[in-house]
C-alpha cells in the first residue's frame, strides 16, 4: 500500500498559500490530542474523509487518532432506523431496539474509556457512537457531535430521543444551516470535503478509463450516465432508471449504477434487489456492486460519463457530487441537502425534483455538449475553492482553536 | 537590501473563519423584520460580509444574503433590489444598517395586501462566526514589497486587511492604505487607487487581483524604498 500524500502534495493541488495557512492555524494546537470516532472504517463518506484527514492532522503536529465502535448486526439495525429517522422517515423504534443501542454504547465508552478521556478533543461522528459521551462523566476534554446527514426535518420521536443523547456536547457540527436544530450548544457548520489525491479523484490515464469501461461491458462511443452512490432508497436509484428511460428514447444512452454495502447499512440488499429488478432486460444498464476498494474503477466511471446523476430526495452532503463536478462533469442533482449548496443552475449542472426534470435537463445538456463544457469548467474551479480536503481541515482547526483559546467571536492569536 | 522609510514594518496577519448557526430563521417577510431587528450585529455583518468567504454561487448583483433571499425564496425582484443597494460602505454603523434595512422591509409589507412566505425549505437562516486571527509572521518593510506580496496573500489576509480592517481604528480605511501614510505624497496615487476599489462587489480572489493591479499602476519609484 502507498504511502498517504503529504501536506506538500495537496499544495500542488490547492495551493501552497493554503497549505502556509494551516501551518500557521495548527501552530496554535501544536501537541494536542484528538480523537475521531465513527462507526465503520471502510464504506461511507465519513470513513474516507477520516483516512485522509488524521494523517494530514498528524503532519501539522496534532497528535490524532480515528477509533471505531464495535456493534452487533442489531445495534446497527437500531441506528439505521436513526439514520432513516432522522432524515425524516417514520419509523419505529423499539423500547427493545433503544436497550441494544444503550448496551451497544455502553460497552464501547468502556473499551475506548482511555483515549476518550486523556484526549483535548473528542469528534463523535453521526448518531452510532454518540451516546458514549454519557457514560464517561468524568470527561474532561471538549466533545464535538458531528452529524454529518440530513437532520432538516427528522421524524420528532427519533430526534426527541437522540437531542437528549447529544444536547451535553460541548459543541455541534452540522454540513448545512438546513440541519441546524435546538440545542442549548454552539452549533458549527462544516460542509464536508474530498481528497484530490485519493484513488477516487486522482487524475487517471485515458486508458485506464478505457479499460474501465470494456471491463464492465460498456461501449465507449456512446454517453454514458452515471451515478455512484450506496443502495438506498434515499438515493432514488429507482428514479433514475426512470429518468434513464426517459432519455432512452431520444439518444442512445448507456446508465451505470455504481455502488457498493457498508457495515452499518443492513438494507443494502433489499435496495439493491429493488433496482435489479427494475433494470431487469435492459442490457444497457450496469449494475455495479463494487468493493470498498474499487476507487480507481468508480474514478474512471465518473471521468467516462458525460452527465453525472445524484437523484437523491435525502442527502447529507453529496460527495459523490462533488467528486464529479472535480472531474469536470455537469451534475443533475436531486433538490436535496448538500447537493443544493453545489449545483446550481446553468452553472453547474441542474437541481431536478423528479425523473422527469432529470431526463429533460440530461436531454437539455447534450443537446448543447457545449455546455457540458463550460460547467465542467466552472465546476472544479468551485470544487477546488471550497470543497477539497485542505478546507475542511482548515475548519477543524479553526473550530478547535476557538475552543480551545477562548470563545468570543474573535479570537486574536499573536 | 530596501528598508523601511519609517515607522513599523507591515505586519502581515491571516484569518480563518467558521460559521455557526444562530438558531434564528425567518420563513415570511415579516419574521424577516422581526429577527433583523433583534439579530446581533455580528449576524447582520455576517450577511453583509463575511458570505465572501462562503461557498457559492450567488448572484454578484445581490451582494447581501437579505437580497438573495428576497429574490430566491420571495421571487420578488423589486425588494431585492431595494435590499441590494444598500450599500454598508456608505452606512455610519452596523445599525444605522439594520435601521434601513428595516425601513425597506417595512415599506414593501406596508404596499402588499399579504405577506410574502417562502417555501420551508428556504427558510432564512441567520448565521454568525467565529474568527481566529494570527500573525503570519511576515513583515514587509517597503510598500514595493507590500505589493508584490498581494498575490501570494491568502484570502483570508486579503479580508482581514482590507475589508475587516475597516471596523478598527481608523475606521472605514483598510490597512494597507493606513500603513502607506507614512509615505505621504509619495503613496498618494496607489493610496487613492485602493479607496476606488469597490470591494463590496468582488470575490476575496477578484479583490486580491484587483489590488494587486493598483499596486501595479503605481510602482514605487523609490520612494518607499
Amino acid at each position: 500500500m502507498s504511502a498517504l500524500p503529504s501536506l506538500a502534495a495537496y499544495g500542488e493541488v490547492a495551493g501552497k498559500d493554503v497549505i502556509e495557512h494551516l501551518r500557521q492555524l495548527a501552530r496554535r494546537l501544536k501537541g494536542i490530542r484528538v480523537v475521531h470516532v465513527n462507526s465503520t472504517r471502510v464504506g461511507g463518506g465519513v470513513a474516507e474523509i477520516l483516512n485522509r484527514l488524521i494523517p494530514l492532522m498528524n503532519e501539522l503536529g496534532v497528535n490524532a487518532t480515528w477509533e471505531v465502535i464495535e456493534g452487533t448486526p442489531e445495534f446497527f439495525a437500531v441506528t439505521k432506523s436513526f439514520h432513516n429517522g432522522i432524515q425524516g422517515f417514520p419509523v419505529n423504534v423499539s423500547e427493545k431496539a433503544l436497550r441494544i443501542y444503550e448496551e451497544v454504547s455502553r460497552h464501547n465508552a468502556e473499551r475506548l474509556r482511555d483515549q476518550l478521556l486523556s484526549a483535548d478533543v473528542v469528534f463523535i461522528h453521526d448518531p452510532q457512537p454518540a451516546r458514549m459521551m454519557m457514560h464517561l462523566p468524568e470527561r474532561k476534554g471538549k466533545w464535538i457531535w458531528r452529524c454529518h446527514v440530513d437532520v432538516s426535518r427528522p421524524h420528532r420521536p427519533v430526534w426527541k430521543y437522540l437531542r437528549e443523547v447529544v444536547k451535553g456536547y460541548d459543541a455541534s457540527i452540522f454540513s448545512l444551516a438546513d440541519f441546524a436544530q435546538q440545542l442549548p450548544h454552539p452549533q458549527y457548520l462544516i460542509p464536508p470535503s474530498i481528497d484530490p489525491l485519493s484513488a477516487k479523484n486522482v487524475e487517471l490515464p485515458a486508458e485506464e478509463v478505457r479499460m474501465v469501461m470494456e471491463e464492465f461491458g460498456l461501449d465507449p462511443s456512446r454517453p454514458l450516465l452515471v451515478q455512484v452512490s450506496r443502495f438506498d432508497r434515499f438515493k432514488d436509484p429507482i428514479g433514475v432508471i426512470e429518468a434513464y428511460k426517459l432519455v432512452r428514447q431520444y439518444f442512445p444512452v448507456q446508465l451505470a449504477l455504481a455502488g457498493g454495502t457498508a457495515v452499518d447499512d443492513p438494507e443494502g440488499a433489499a435496495v439493491l434487489a429493488e433496482v435489479e429488478k427494475a433494470a431487469e432486460g435492459d442490457p444497457d444498464i450496469k449494475i455495479l456492486l463494487l468493493p470498498p476498494d474499487a476507487d480507481r474503477a468508480i474514478n474512471a466511471l465518473q471521468r467516462a460519463a458525460v452527465v453525472v446523476v445524484q437523484k437523491s430526495i435525502k442527502e447529507g452532503f453529496g460527495l459523490t457530487v462533488t467528486e464529479a463536478m472535480w472531474k469536470g462533469k455537469p451534475v443533475i442533482g436531486g433538490h436535496a441537502g448538500g447537493i443544493k449548496l453545489q449545483v446550481a443552475n446553468y452553472h453547474t449542472g441542474f437541481l431536478v425534483h423528479s425523473p422527469e426534470g432529470a431526463a429533460l435537463r440530461i436531454r437539455y445538456l447534450l443537446n448543447h455538449p457545449e455546455l457540458i463544457v463550460q460547467m465542467g469548467v466552472k465546476a472544479r474551479s468551485f470544487v477546488r475553492e471550497h470543497f477539497l480536503l485542505t478546507r475542511h481541515l482548515r475548519e477543524y482547526l479553526t473550530l478547535m482553536v476557538s475552543l480551545i483559546h477562548g470563545d468570543g467571536e474573535r479570537i486574536v492569536l499573536r | 537590501m530596501a528598508k523601511k522609510k519609517n515607522g513599523k514594518p507591515f505586519e502581515l496577519m491571516d484569518c480563518a473563519l467558521i460559521t455557526l448557526a444562530t438558531g434564528k430563521r425567518a420563513l415570511n417577510l415579516r419574521e424577516l423584520r422581526d429577527r433583523i431587528s433583534e439579530i446581533e450585529e455580528s449576524s447582520l455583518y455576517y450577511h453583509f460580509y463575511e458570505n465572501l468567504l462562503r461557498p457559492s454561487f450567488d448572484d454578484p448583483e445581490f451582494r447581501n444574503d437579505f437580497a438573495l433571499w428576497a429574490k430566491r425564496a420571495l421571487h420578488d425582484t423589486r425588494l431585492a433590489e431595494k435590499l441590494g443597494t444598500l450599500n454598508p460602505p456608505s452606512c455610519c454603523s452596523m445599525d444605522e444598517l439594520r435601521r434601513m434595512l428595516v425601513d425597506v422591509i417595512e415599506d414593501q409589507l406596508a404596499e402588499r395586501e399579504f405577506v410574502p412566505w417562502a417555501r420551508p425549505e428556504d427558510e432564512f437562516h441567520f448565521l454568525t462566526s467565529r474568527v481566529v486571527v494570527f500573525d503570519t509572521g511576515r513583515r514587509l518593510n517597503t510598500w514595493e514589497e507590500l505589493g508584490r506580496s498581494v498575490r501570494g496573500m491568502s484570502t483570508g489576509s486579503i479580508f482581514y486587511h482590507f475589508i475587516e480592517a475597516r471596523r478598527r481604528p481608523p475606521v472605514e480605511l483598510d490597512d494597507f492604505s493606513a500603513w502607506l501614510k507614512q509615505w505621504e505624497d509619495a503613496t498618494a496615487a496607489v493610496r487613492e487607487g485602493l479607496a476606488r476599489v469597490d470591494y463590496y462587489f468582488w470575490t476575496l480572489s477578484e479583490l486580491r487581483e484587483r489590488i494587486a493591479k493598483v499596486f501595479a499602476d503605481f510602482p514605487d519609484k523609490g520612494e518607499g524604498r
